[in-house]
């Protein structure tokens, strides 16, 4: 098992006061709290950071957790003394949070105060709800499918401490669905002593797409286009969703110019739209014949790009 | 690891629903009725229709009122101070949409 040094963890000295590591854990808070920080562990860190101040915050469990020094020397494993905890009182280790907490917590502090949970309830009540979050391929929405989503589900162990097990499950994922919705999997919550299981309530978030941007219902593309092409208008090949189409450009567009396609985005009653988001893509000047061709281009059409700019 | 079912499940959008009570809204966040009242009262949660003098919910309520939850209880924020962090966040993301437009 991983010794935590906690301490580390909240970035405070080993004789912080209270102050210092409420402190603390305020600005670590704030900074990777899962809904405020787009940091690529934030998640992660929020939970080593809630688990640091859990265990810190309390005289009882920070006197406890003081007294393993500053844990195994390095590639010991860590293991709790036999005398662990002798002579302290835990009370509410979870602190009513859903979340699970490290091996290396659990070992220490797990069971403490913390009762099955819908222990109060009656057998006929319905089972709790759960929630979770998912990241969707963008297809998912635009064709509807199943996919093969993987939760960690809390789950209370014969012991009664909380663990998080591997959930799978294949879901039907209604096609339309927009980043931002959830999905409702009606009886697929928990059913532990409970007659009717609770339902499941999923998240959802799409993965970055290779070509598409969606902003809600309407997807953007970004469609490269050559100058003579912006200048004098062409047809144009564009992918969509749907597949490859036909793409009017008009003459005299200019980079940023929008092109719209009607429906071609998340579908829906009303389905949303792709837009093409015209780039001028240059053509590299890289032989004789490239370079002339620049030439003749520049002495034909004088023109100045930075009018505006007064120079 | 197990699959738990070979067929898959029928998945329901929930936000198409405008149907949620304040009963159900705080049971599926686990907090007292209360505390949907108070998200009202501070404009984080609105109200979209009144049925037989009960309130309803649109069903992307639930995943606002959980957003607004967590804020409150991991960052001991106020209401108010959820209410604007919301706000502020909802502002952000629509602001990295647009950066995110324009150009990588």
């Amino acid at each position: 098992m991983e010794f935590k040094d906690y301490y580390k963890v909240m970035g405070v000295a080993r004789d912080a006061t209270e102050a210092q590591i409420k402190q603390a854990y305020r600005k670590l808070a704030r900074k990777y709290h899962p809904d405020v920080s787009k940091e690529k562990d934030a998640e992660a860190r929020f939970k080593e950071v809630g688990e640091a101040y859990e265990v810190l915050k309390s005289p009882e469990k920070r006197a406890a957790y003081d007294q393993l020094g500053q844990g195994p020397r390095p590639g010991e494993e860590f293991r709790p003394p036999p005398d662990w905890g002798a002579g302290f009182e835990f009370s509410g280790a979870g602190g009513g949070r859903d979340q699970d907490y490290s091996d290396f917590f659990e070992s220490l502090f797990g069971g403490a105060g913390r009762g099955p949970r819908g222990a109060h309830r009656g057998p006929d009540a319905r089972g709790e709800d759960h929630h979770a979050k998912i990241l969707l391929d963008l297809e998912a929405a635009l064709t509807g499918g199943s996919r093969t989503i993987t939760l960690r589900v809390p789950e209370l162990d014969a012991e009664g401490r909380l663990m998080a097990k591997e959930r799978v499950l294949n879901v039907q994922v209604p096609k339309g669905i927009l980043a931002g919705q959830t999905i409702r999997l009606a009886g697929q919550g928990s059913s532990a002593g409970a007659k009717t299981p609770g339902d499941l309530y999923i998240e959802v978030e799409f993965q970055p797409h290779t070509l598409y941007k969606v902003d809600g219902r309407d997807l953007i593309l970004e469609l490269p286009v050559t100058p003579w092409e912006a200048a004098l208008g062409a047809t144009v090949k564009a992918p969509t969703p749907g597949g490859t189409v036909e793409l009017k450009v008009p003459a005299n567009a200019h980079a940023g110019t929008k092109l719209r396609l009607k429906g071609r985005g998340i579908p829906a009653s009303t389905p949303g739209d792709l837009y093409g988001v015209m780039q001028i893509a240059l053509p590299a000047a890289d032989d004789d014949a490239a370079k002339a061709a620049y030439r003749t281009f520049a002495e034909a059409l004088p023109f100045n790009p930075r009018n505006r700019l007064g120079v | 690891m197990r699959a738990d079912n070979q067929a898959a499940l029928a998945g329901e959008i929930f936000d198409d629903r405008p149907v949620l009570t304040v009963e159900e809204l705080s049971r599926l966040c686990a907090v007292d009725r209360t505390f949907i009242v108070e998200l009202v009262e501070e404009g984080v949660l609105s109200v979209t229709e009144v049925h037989g003098g009960e309130w309803r919910f649109p069903g992307a309520a639930l995943r606002r009122a959980r957003t607004a939850l967590r804020l409150q209880r991991d960052l001991e924020i106020n209401l108010p101070g959820v209410a604007l962090a919301l706000e502020l966040l909802e502002q952000l993301e629509s602001l990295r949409r647009e950066l995110g437009l324009v150009g990588r």
